[in-house]
C-alpha cells in the first residue's frame, strides 16, 4: 500500500486507468490474441483435431506455395476485389446522386435500396441460387427460353460462375453504400453549389470538382470496407454451390471457402491455419495500404 | 417422459436408494438425424428395461460440429462412452486414442467375421474389431412408376444397356432442345461417384483401388470405359440428362422430372413423403454379362477410451445390445438403414420387401471404399467430369490427372 501511496497523482491516474482498462483488454485478449496466436502457432503444426499436434515447421507453408488450387483461389479472391469494389463503387455512387436529387417517394426508394442489405445472405444466395437454374426451372433462363433465346449456364460454367455469384453480393451491399453516400453528399456544404450555380458552371464540372473530391473521405472508407468485404467473401459463394462447393473447377472458389474445406472437411487444421495467416496477411496489407491513402489525403 | 424419468432414476440412484446395487450411468453420442434418433430411443428404452442397472442417456449434436465436440470431449473425460462415427475416421479415432477395442471374449472376431456383412472387416485389427455397425446402406435405382407407365414401359431395367434405353425414352425436350425431364440423373456431386467407382469400374473388368484402398487403379481400360460410359450420358448427340438439371439430381427426381435416380436406401425416407411420387426401386443394372456391383458404407458404434471400469462393463453390454439382430430390425423399420448382419437383412421377409429388397441383395456384391478424406476424393471425381464437360478434355486424359491427384491425396495420408 505504501507503494501507491507515494505515487504522484499523475501516476495514480495511470494505475486506475489501467485498473479499468484491465478488462477490455483481457477481453481482447483472451478472445482475439489468444487464438490469432494460436492459429500462427497451428499452421506451422500437423493437426486433424483428434490426435496430437505436431511440428512440421514450414510444410504447410511449402504445400501451399505448390498447391496449384491455392495459386487459383488466390487469382479468384482478388477477382472478386478487383471486379466487386469498382462496380459496387460507381452504382452506388451514381444510385445515391440520383437518389439524393429525388423528391418523390424518396425514404419509400431509400428503403427499397436498403432492404437486400438487412435481409440474410443465406436466403438471398438460394433465390439467387434458383434464379440461375436451367430450364425448366430457372427464372432467368425460363425468360430466355420463352422468348426462343438459348439458355445460359449461369452456374455451372467456368467463366460465368464468378461473375453470377458475385453480382448477389455486389447488390446485396449496394443499400449500405448507398446510404454512405448519401450522407456523404448531404455533408457538401450548399453554398459551394451555390457559388457554382452564380459562375454558371455546368452539371459535369460541379460533379468533378466540387462532389467528388469533397467526397473523398467516404469514397475512401467505402473502398476499404467493401474490399475488406470482397476478400471475405463466403456465404454467397458457399450457399450459392453447396453442391460443388467453389464452383466447376474451383472457379468460384475464394480463400475464406478454402478454409473451412480444409478446415472442417479434410480436418487438416495446420494446412488451414497457413491459409488463415495468408488471409490474414493481404487483409492487413490491403487495410494498412487503404489506410496509408486515406492519411496522404490529409 | 424419458427426461423424467432417467432424472428421478439419476437421482435416487445418487442417494443410494436406487433399486439395483450398481447403478451405471452411461452416454451415448450421435449426429442428428430425426430418424436415427427416434430409433435410438427405442433401442435406449429396450436396453434399460432388460438391463434396470443401467442408464443410457443420448446427447445428440448437429453433424457439421460433431467431430470436434467428440475430439474436445473425449480427452477432456466428458465425452461419451459409446460413440458412433461414420467408418472412414476409424483410423484417425484408433490413431488418436479415442476409442478402445471391442473386446475379444464378447466380441470374437471369428464370429463376427462369420455373421457380418464382410465389408465390417474393415474395422477389424488382428483378433479384435474397434467398432461395429448397427446398420449399413447401399446403392439402389430409384424409379419413377408414372413417367415409366407413360413412356409404355413395363419393368425397371436390368442391365446398363437397358437403362441406357429406357432413359432415351424417358427423356423430354422443349422446342428449342434444351431437356425438360431427364432419363435419369446424373452429378458426382450425389451418389454417383460411388456408383462410378465401385460400380461402373468394377463391371467393366477393373478394380478402382489396389493394395488395400492405398493405390489408385482406375487409370485403366475399364476405368476409362467406365469414365465414356458415364460421360455418355450428359454429353454426345442425344443427351438423356443434364448435370446440374433442377439443381441437384435427388430434387429432379423428387419432382417428378427424372425418370430414374441412383442413391443409398438413407433417401427412402425422405422419398416417401412427397406426395404425388409413385417410385419403385430396383437393383442397380447389371453389365452384359449379368455381373453386378455396389457400394456401402455405413457409420459405426465404439467404445471410447473415457469408459472405465463399471461404465466399461455397461458400455459393452450396451454395443452388444445395439448390435444384436433385434436392434437392426428396429434400425431398419424406423430409420431405413439395412442390417449389419445377412441373418436379419436376408430374412425372407427383409430381403423381398418391395423397398428394402433391392438394397439388401445389393449388399451381398458391394465393396465399401476406405477414404482418405471422402469429400475431396469425390471432389476429384467432380472435376473429372467437369473437364470433359466444360474444357473439352477427352475422359481419358481426364481420368488420368484425377488418378493422379487421388494418388498425392493417399499418399500423405497413409505416409503419416
Amino acid at each position: 500500500m505504501t507503494a501507491y501511496r507515494n505515487l504522484t497523482i499523475r501516476q495514480k491516474q495511470i494505475v486506475w486507468a489501467w485498473i479499468f482498462l484491465a478488462v477490455p483488454v483481457l477481453f481482447y485478449v483472451v478472445i482475439r490474441f489468444y487464438p490469432t496466436g494460436n492459429a500462427v502457432l497451428i499452421s506451422f503444426q500437423d493437426w486433424n483435431l483428434l490426435g496430437a499436434r505436431t511440428w512440421t515447421g514450414l510444410d504447410n507453408y511449402e504445400k501451399l506455395w505448390n498447391d496449384p488450387t491455392f495459386w487459383k483461389v488466390f487469382v479468384n479472391t482478388f477477382e472478386y476485389l478487383i471486379i466487386g469494389t469498382p462496380v459496387s463503387l460507381v452504382l452506388s455512387f451514381v444510385i445515391a446522386y440520383h437518389l439524393d436529387k429525388l423528391r418523390f417517394a424518396h425514404s419509400f426508394i431509400r428503403m427499397l435500396y436498403f432492404l437486400p442489405f438487412m435481409t440474410s445472405a443465406v436466403a438471398m444466395a438460394w433465390v439467387w441460387r434458383w434464379f440461375y437454374q436451367g430450364v425448366p426451372i430457372g427464372l432467368f433462363n425460363n425468360l430466355l427460353a420463352s422468348v426462343g433465346i438459348a439458355q445460359i449456364e449461369f452456374l455451372n460454367s467456368t467463366t460465368n460462375a464468378l461473375p453470377a455469384v458475385l453480382a448477389p453480393a455486389i447488390w446485396a451491399g449496394l443499400g449500405f453504400q448507398i446510404i454512405i453516400f448519401m450522407a456523404g453528399l448531404r455533408a457538401i456544404p450548399v453554398s459551394y453549389y451555390e457559388a457554382a450555380r452564380i459562375d454558371g458552371v455546368g452539371w459535369w464540372t460541379v460533379l468533378t470538382e466540387i462532389t467528388i473530391p469533397l467526397l473523398r473521405p467516404t469514397i475512401v472508407f467505402i473502398v476499404v470496407f467493401s474490399s475488406i468485404g470482397f476478400l471475405r467473401i463466403f456465404d454467397h459463394v458457399f450457399n450459392m454451390t453447396t453442391n460443388n462447393p467453389g464452383g466447376p473447377l474451383n472457379s468460384t472458389k475464394p480463400l475464406v471457402l478454402m478454409i473451412y474445406d480444409t478446415a472442417f472437411n479434410a480436418f487438416d487444421m495446420g494446412y488451414a491455419a497457413a491459409q488463415t495467416v495468408v488471409l490474414f496477411t493481404i487483409l492487413l496489407i490491403v487495410s494498412l495500404l487503404q489506410l496509408w491513402i486515406l492519411r496522404s489525403d490529409r | 417422459m424419458t427426461f423424467l424419468r432417467q432424472t428421478a432414476f439419476a437421482a435416487l440412484a445418487s442417494l443410494g436408494l436406487g433399486g439395483a446395487a450398481q447403478a451405471v450411468e452411461i452416454e451415448y453420442w450421435q449426429y442428428f438425424f430425426d430418424a436415427r434418433v427416434d430409433a435410438m430411443e427405442q433401442l435406449i428404452e429396450n436396453f434399460q428395461a432388460a438391463n434396470p442397472d443401467i442408464t443410457v442417456t443420448m446427447t445428440h449434436f448437429p453433424y457439421a460440429d460433431y467431430r470436434t465436440k467428440v475430439a474436445a470431449a473425449i480427452p477432456a473425460g466428458e465425452g461419451p462412452d459409446v460413440v458412433q462415427l461414420f467408418y472412414g475416421w476409424l483410423n484417425d479415432y484408433v490413431e488418436a486414442e479415442l476409442i478402445q477395442p471391442l473386446p475379444s471374449d464378447v466380441f470374437p472376431a471369428a464370429k463376427i467375421d462369420a455373421e457380418f456383412f464382410p465389408m465390417v472387416q474393415a474395422m477389424k485389427d488382428g483378433e479384435n474389431y474397434w467398432a461395429l455397425p448397427t446398420a449399413v446402406r447401399s446403392l439402389a435405382l430409384f424409379y419413377n412408376e408414372r413417367l415409366f407407365e407413360e413412356a409404355g414401359i413395363e419393368s425397371p431395367p436390368e442391365t446398363l444397356e437397358e437403362m441406357m434405353e429406357v432413359a432415351a425414352a424417358l427423356t423430354k425436350k422443349d422446342g428449342a432442345g434444351n431437356i425438360t425431364q431427364v432419363g435419369i440423373t446424373a452429378g458426382m456431386t450425389a451418389q454417383d461417384h460411388h456408383w462410378w467407382r465401385e460400380g461402373l469400374v468394377r463391371q467393366m473388368g477393373g478394380e478402382p483401388y489396389v493394395d488395400d484402398y492405398k493405390t489408385v487403379n482406375y487409370n485403366s481400360d475399364a476405368g476409362r470405359m467406365a469414365a465414356e460410359f458415364y460421360t455418355n450420358m450428359f454429353m454426345g448427340e442425344d443427351p438423356v440428362t443434364g448435370i446440374g438439371f433442377m439443381d441437384e439430381p435427388q430434387a429432379a427426381f423428387k419432382a417428378g422430372r427424372a425418370g430414374m435416380h441412383i442413391d443409398g436406401s438413407f433417401r427412402i425416407g425422405s422419398l416417401n413423403g412427397v406426395r404425388g411420387l409413385n417410385w419403385g426401386v430396383t437393383e442397380l443394372p447389371a453389365n452384359a454379362d449379368g455381373v453386378r456391383s455396389n457400394y456401402s458404407s455405413y457409420w459405426v458404434n465404439a467404445i471410447t477410451t473415457k469408459a472405465e471400469g463399471e461404465k466399461y462393463d455397461a458400455a459393452v453390454k450396451f454395443m452388444e445390445y445395439v448390435t444384436s439382430d433385434e436392434a437392426m430390425q428396429i434400425w431398419l423399420d424406423v430409420v431405413g438403414e439395412l442390417p449389419a448382419k445377412p441373418s436379419v437383412g436376408m430374412t425372407d421377409a427383409n430381403a423381398n420387401d418391395d423397398t428394402f429388397g433391392p438394397f439388401i441383395r445389393g449388399l451381398a456384391y458391394a465393396n465399401t471404399t476406405k477414404f482418405a478424406n471422402e469429400s475431396a476424393q469425390r471432389q476429384l471425381m467432380v472435376e473429372m467430369v467437369e473437364r470433359v464437360q466444360l474444357e473439352g478434355m477427352t475422359p481419358a486424359d481426364s481420368l488420368a490427372i484425377a488418378a493422379e491427384a487421388e494418388q498425392k491425396i493417399l499418399d500423405e495420408y497413409y505416409s503419416e
